[in-house]
Formats: structure tokens, C-alpha cells, sequence
């Protein structure tokens, strides 16, 4: 990945024990997000780098490895219990080194009848 | 779930929709997500971390309120590539800052009303009558088969706008669940079609 760590310190300042840290510590007090990131937004791994997944801190490292399924905000912030704040920094910042890709929302299309055209059809083809 | 779709399921762009379950306690909000979803529902417990940051004194009175506060989370596989999920918003007021996160970007919601204790979902059309943008329509949980008001008098009793179309359900039934969420989708395409300019 882009930054090469000059500084031998670098990977340590990630290894932090994270137990009992106040939530959002793991973001440096971040909670705003440069992706829009909606609880139902999907996000998936196109590629698997274990070396990245490595020098990952705990939890980014977690998210990125259960993100190999494709899974909603929603369902990472619960599978992983971290809050929902904390999953939109930490996705954002792995989706900011191309490690994540965030799937597209409905409302991303909300100018475009056809999503909800397609949505009504798939209901009406459900099985009961 | 079959492993064989694993890779290729993470190269596939796929779009998620959302529609909001909102209305007040024991209204039937978790038997209709319930009732469609195909995955178990999720203990939701970590969304609600922010909520307790400095407002997490035991509420007042109110027996239910000790329980824990599950958000009610449903998903449905539509197409290949286009999923739809279900929230449901939380019941206690002190969750309502939650509102708006789960309500944001979602194609619309239903208000699920219990003739029974109509009062309970006062604050659902309220909110999405003036604090929301999206649109929504009411449905009416007819559970035991109970048809003590008809329809026009659950509108009163709303004081519910003509525009915003009433419902009868069974949450319980698949079918008239399913009923609903096409119901509330048929009525955001329609408004869509409205505003959308020529």
C-alpha cells in the first residue's frame, strides 16, 4: 500500500491494546466520515491482502476480514459489537486505501424509478 | 447459505435499499420483519453505544423500559444484486436520536398500528408527518382476527392525512407482510413519479 513506514515505530503506535478503550479512541476522536455511509450500505473485500490485514489495528482488522462476506454497516457494527459511529470511521479510512469497496444504495438512485420499479418486482416474485 | 457463491458474491456490485418499521411498543413491529426476513435477528446492542454517553440514568417509572433494547433488523434477497433491509426504530423516546440515522436514505416507512393501543403509535406519524422527509403509509396489525375499527375511524383517530394510504395487515402472515412492504414502495414510486420533473 501507499504509505511505506519510514519509521520503525509506526506498526506499534497500531498494536494498542484496545479492551477497554472509550469507542471512539479507535478513531482518534473522529467522528465524521469522508464516505457516505448509510447502515445498510454493503461493503465487501475485492481483494484479500493478508500483509495489509496484518498491520491493521484489531478492530479495522476484524472489519476488513468479515467484510470478505459482503455485509451491511448494520451487520458488521453488530457482529462485531462496535458502535455505528466507529464502523463509518474505521470502513472509511480502509475504503480510503482501496482495501474495502462500498457498494451503491438505493438512495444513490433516488432520481431513478427503475431501483424501486426492480424492488416491487423482486417483492411480488417472493415466495410466501 | 451455499460457499460456492463466496467469491463471486464480493465481485458483484450490489444495491442495498431500506425501508424503516416504525410504530410504538408491542404493535407487531418484530413479527413483521420477522415474518419476511431471511436471516435470525441480530442483537443490535452495539448501534445504541452513542446513546449512552451521558443519558443513561434509569428512566423514569415504566415497567418495559429495564429490558433490553433490541432494534428490530430484517433482510430479504430480492435480486442477485439488490437487497432489501428492514428496521425497525426503536420504541423508547430515548432511542429517538436514532431515528433519523436509520430513517436517512431509506425508500420510505410504514407506521404499524395496534387498534388496541392506537396511542402507542402517535409518535411514529408525528415524526413522519413533520420531522422526515419520507414517504410513509400506516398499517393496521390485525392480529386475532379483531376488526374492532375500520379503517376510516383508525384515520381519525390518526388524524391521519388522506394522502397518506391505510393499510390492513396480519403480521403474522408472510404473504400480508410482504403485502405491506409492496404497498409503501408502490406509494414512494408513485410519489416519485410526482416530483420527478417532465
Amino acid at each position: 500500500m501507499g504509505a511505506s513506514p519510514r519509521n520503525g515505530a509506526r506498526p506499534q503506535t497500531y498494536k494498542m491494546k484496545s479492551k477497554r478503550v472509550r469507542p471512539y479512541a479507535l478513531t482518534g476522536g473522529r467522528t465524521r466520515t469522508r464516505h457516505h455511509l448509510l447502515v445498510e450500505t454493503l461493503i465487501s473485500v475485492p481483494e484479500f491482502d493478508p500483509v495489509l490485514a496484518e498491520a491493521l489495528m484489531p478492530e479495522s482488522r476484524a472489519l476488513y476480514t468479515r467484510a470478505c462476506q459482503r455485509m451491511s454497516i448494520a451487520e458488521l457494527s453488530a457482529t462485531l459489537t462496535l458502535p455505528l459511529g466507529v464502523v463509518r470511521v474505521l470502513i472509511s479510512d480502509l475504503a480510503g486505501q482501496n482495501a474495502v469497496f462500498i457498494h451503491p444504495t438505493a438512495y444513490a438512485y433516488q432520481n431513478n424509478p427503475q431501483v424501486l420499479e426492480r424492488i416491487l418486482d423482486g417483492l411480488k416474485q417472493l415466495p410466501v | 447459505m451455499d460457499s460456492s457463491s463466496s467469491l463471486s458474491d464480493t465481485g458483484l456490485l450490489t444495491i442495498s435499499a431500506k425501508i424503516v418499521i416504525a410504530g410504538g411498543f408491542g404493535v407487531g413491529k418484530t413479527t413483521l420483519v420477522n415474518s419476511v426476513s431471511e436471516v435470525a435477528p441480530l442483537n443490535t446492542d452495539a448501534w445504541m453505544t452513542e446513546a449512552s454517553e451521558g443519558v443513561d440514568d434509569l428512566p423514569p417509572g415504566g415497567g418495559k423500559s429495564t429490558t433490553t433494547v433490541a432494534m428490530d433488523f430484517g433482510r430479504i434477497t430480492l435480486h442477485q444484486d439488490l437487497l432489501l433491509y428492514l428496521f425497525g426504530t426503536p420504541g423508547q423516546s430515548r432511542f429517538w436520536f436514532l431515528w433519523d440515522d436509520l430513517s436517512r436514505g431509506a425508500l420510505g416507512a410504514v407506521v404499524l398500528v395496534d387498534t388496541n393501543r392506537i396511542d402507542q403509535s402517535f409518535a411514529a406519524v408525528n415524526y413522519f408527518e413533520h420531522d422526515s422527509v419520507l414517504p410513509f403509509i400506516v398499517a393496521v396489525n390485525r392480529f386475532e382476527g379483531q376488526y374492532a375499527h375500520d379503517l376510516d375511524e383508525v384515520r381519525d383517530a390518526l388524524a391521519l392525512a388522506d394522502d397518506v394510504p391505510l393499510i390492513d395487515c396480519d403480521a403474522r402472515d408472510r404473504g400480508s407482510s410482504i403485502g405491506v412492504l409492496q404497498a409503501i414502495v408502490t406509494h414512494s414510486l408513485a410519489l416519485s413519479r410526482v416530483s420527478a420533473p417532465g
